[in-house]
C-alpha cells in the first residue's frame, strides 16, 4: 500500500533523515521510533506530501491518504458533530455515527470544541481518521494526552482499521498492544551526518 | 467544497467569527468623516464617493489576516492540504467566503451609508455597482496576500503592506466609476476596467495562493 524508497527528509534546509526504505501492506502497522528530534513528524510530513522530499520518493495509494498531525484542526465554536460532518463531506463520506461511537462521543456530540478537555480533542481528532474512508493513515503521536481507557478505544479502533484491509504508519512512544500486527522501525540508523557549516537555508531555498 | 463554504460561513457568523467587524468598522468610518470635515453639503457629496471606497476597501483588509492564519493555528490547513481537495479550489472557496461575509455586506450597506455622506441620489446606483463588481477583487487579491503571509506569526503588518499597492488600480477605478455615478457621467469605461481587474483577479491569483501556501506549509 505504501512504498517507501531511499527517502530523505530535511528540515530547515538541512537533511535529517536519509536512505529510508519501507513497505507496508495491507492489514500492517509500522511504528517509528526515535529520540525526540529525529525527524518522525519531518519524515511522516513528507510522505503525505506536506514537504518535498531531500531524495528518493514515497509511492502512496492512489486514493489518497489521511494524515492527523500534532493539532487537530477542529474549530472551537463549531459542535463536535460539525467539525466531524465537515470532514466527512471533505472526504465524500457521509454518516458520522459510527465514528463517535467507536470514540466515546457520542454524549457530547452537542458540545461545542471549545468545551472539550485535550484528551476528548484528541479523540475528535482521531474520529476524524474514521469518517475520511482512507485506508492509510499517517498517525504523529496520537496517543498524545489521552488517558489509558481512551488509548485502548483507539487500539481498538486501530486493530478494526488494520483488520478490514487498512494501513497505518505511526510514530508513537507507547505499546498500542497492536501485537503481530505491528512492527517497529527505529529511525536513528537513518540519521544523516551532520552537515557542512553553511550547507542549507539558502535563499532560493524555497522556491526549489 | 461546498462543505468547505458552509463551514466558512457558519464560522464567520458565530461568536468571534468577525462577520461583523469589517461592517462596524465601515459604519465607524462613515459616521466620522462628516464630524472631521464638517457638515458642509457640498463638500461633503464631492468627497463621498472616495471615503466610501476608502472605507469599504479597508474595511476589508481588516479581516483578511483571518482567510488562512485560522486554520494554520488549528491544524486545519495540513488536513485540508492532504484532503483531496485541490489547494486552488481551496483558495479560491476561501476568497469566496471572505467575500460572501465581508465584500457583499459592504456593498449592501454602502447606499444607507451613503445618506450620511450626503452623495447624490444618482451616485447610489454606480456606487452599489461598483462595490459589487469591485469587491470581489479586493477578497481574491486579499486571499492571495494572505496565503503569502500564513506561514508568519502576527503577518498582519506584513499583509497590508503586501496588499496595499495591489488594491490600488481597484480603488482608482471603483472610486471613478461612483464619482462619475454622483456627477451624472458616463461610468462604462471604468466600471468595464473595474470588472476587468476583479475577473483577471479571480482567474489567476487561487493559483498563485496555492502556490504560496504549499510553500508556506513545508
Amino acid at each position: 500500500m505504501l512504498k517507501v524508497r531511499d527517502l530523505g527528509v530535511s528540515r530547515g534546509g538541512i537533511t535529517i533523515l536519509e536512505g529510508i526504505n519501507l513497505t507496508l501492506a495491507s492489514g500492517a502497522a509500522l511504528v517509528l521510533t526515535g529520540p525526540n528530534g529525529i525527524g518522525k513528524t519531518t519524515l511522516l510530513r513528507t510522505i503525505a506530501g506536506l514537504q518535498l522530499a531531500a531524495s528518493g520518493t514515497a509511492l502512496l495509494p492512489p486514493e489518497g491518504l489521511a494524515y492527523a498531525g500534532h493539532a487537530d484542526g477542529l474549530k472551537a465554536t463549531l459542535t463536535v458533530a460539525e467539525n466531524l460532518t465537515f470532514w466527512a463531506r471533505v472526504f465524500g463520506q457521509d454518516g458520522i455515527g459510527a465514528a463517535l461511537t467507536a470514540m466515546d462521543l457520542d454524549a457530547l456530540a452537542d458540545r461545542p470544541a471549545q468545551n472539550l478537555s485535550a484528551g476528548q480533542k484528541r479523540r475528535l481528532g482521531l474520529a476524524r481518521l474514521l469518517v475520511t474512508g482512507r485506508r492509510l493513515w499517517l498517525l504523529d503521536e496520537p496517543t498524545v494526552s489521552l488517558d489509558a481507557a481512551s488509548v485502548r478505544l483507539f487500539a481498538e479502533a486501530v486493530r478494526s482499521h488494520l483488520a478490514a484491509g487498512g494501513a497505518a504508519l505511526m510514530a508513537s512512544h507507547i505499546d498500542l498492544g497492536l501485537g503481530g500486527a505491528a512492527t517497529t522501525l527505529d529511525l536513528a540508523p537513518y540519521r544523516s551526518r551532520l552537515p557542512e557549516p553553511g550547507q542549507g537555508g539558502g535563499f532560493d531555498e524555497a522556491f526549489a | 467544497m461546498i462543505a468547505l463554504l458552509l463551514r466558512d460561513l457558519r464560522l464567520a457568523t458565530r461568536a468571534g467569527g468577525g462577520f461583523g467587524l469589517s461592517l462596524a468598522f465601515f459604519l465607524i468610518v462613515t459616521v466620522l468623516v462628516p464630524f472631521g470635515v464638517g457638515p458642509e453639503g457640498g463638500t461633503l457629496a464631492l468627497i463621498a464617493p472616495g471615503v466610501l471606497w476608502v472605507g469599504a476597501l479597508l474595511a476589508c483588509l481588516l479581516s483578511l489576516d483571518r482567510i488562512f492564519a485560522l486554520d494554520r493555528e488549528d491544524g486545519s490547513l495540513d488536513l485540508l492540504a492532504t484532503a483531496p481537495l485541490p489547494l486552488e479550489g481551496l483558495a479560491a472557496i476561501k476568497a469566496l467566503a471572505h467575500w460572501l461575509t465581508t465584500g457583499l455586506p459592504l456593498t449592501l450597506a454602502a447606499p444607507v451609508l451613503a445618506v450620511l455622506l450626503n452623495l447624490p441620489s444618482e451616485g447610489f446606483g454606480p456606487l452599489t455597482l461598483s462595490l459589487l463588481i469591485g469587491t470581489p477583487a479586493l477578497s481574491f487579491i486579499g486571499a492571495f496576500g494572505a496565503a503569502l503571509t500564513v506561514g508568519l506569526k502576527r503577518g498582519g503588518l506584513l499583509l497590508s503592506l503586501l496588499v496595499l499597492p495591489l488594491y490600488i488600480p481597484t480603488l482608482i477605478f471603483g472610486a471613478e466609476t461612483a464619482r462619475r455615478g454622483a456627477e451624472g457621467l458616463a461610468t462604462e469605461t471604468p466600471l468595464l476596467l473595474l470588472a476587468g481587474i476583479t475577473l483577471g483577479a479571480v482567474a489567476i491569483l487561487p493559483f498563485a495562493a496555492a502556490a504560496a501556501i504549499r510553500v508556506n506549509l513545508r
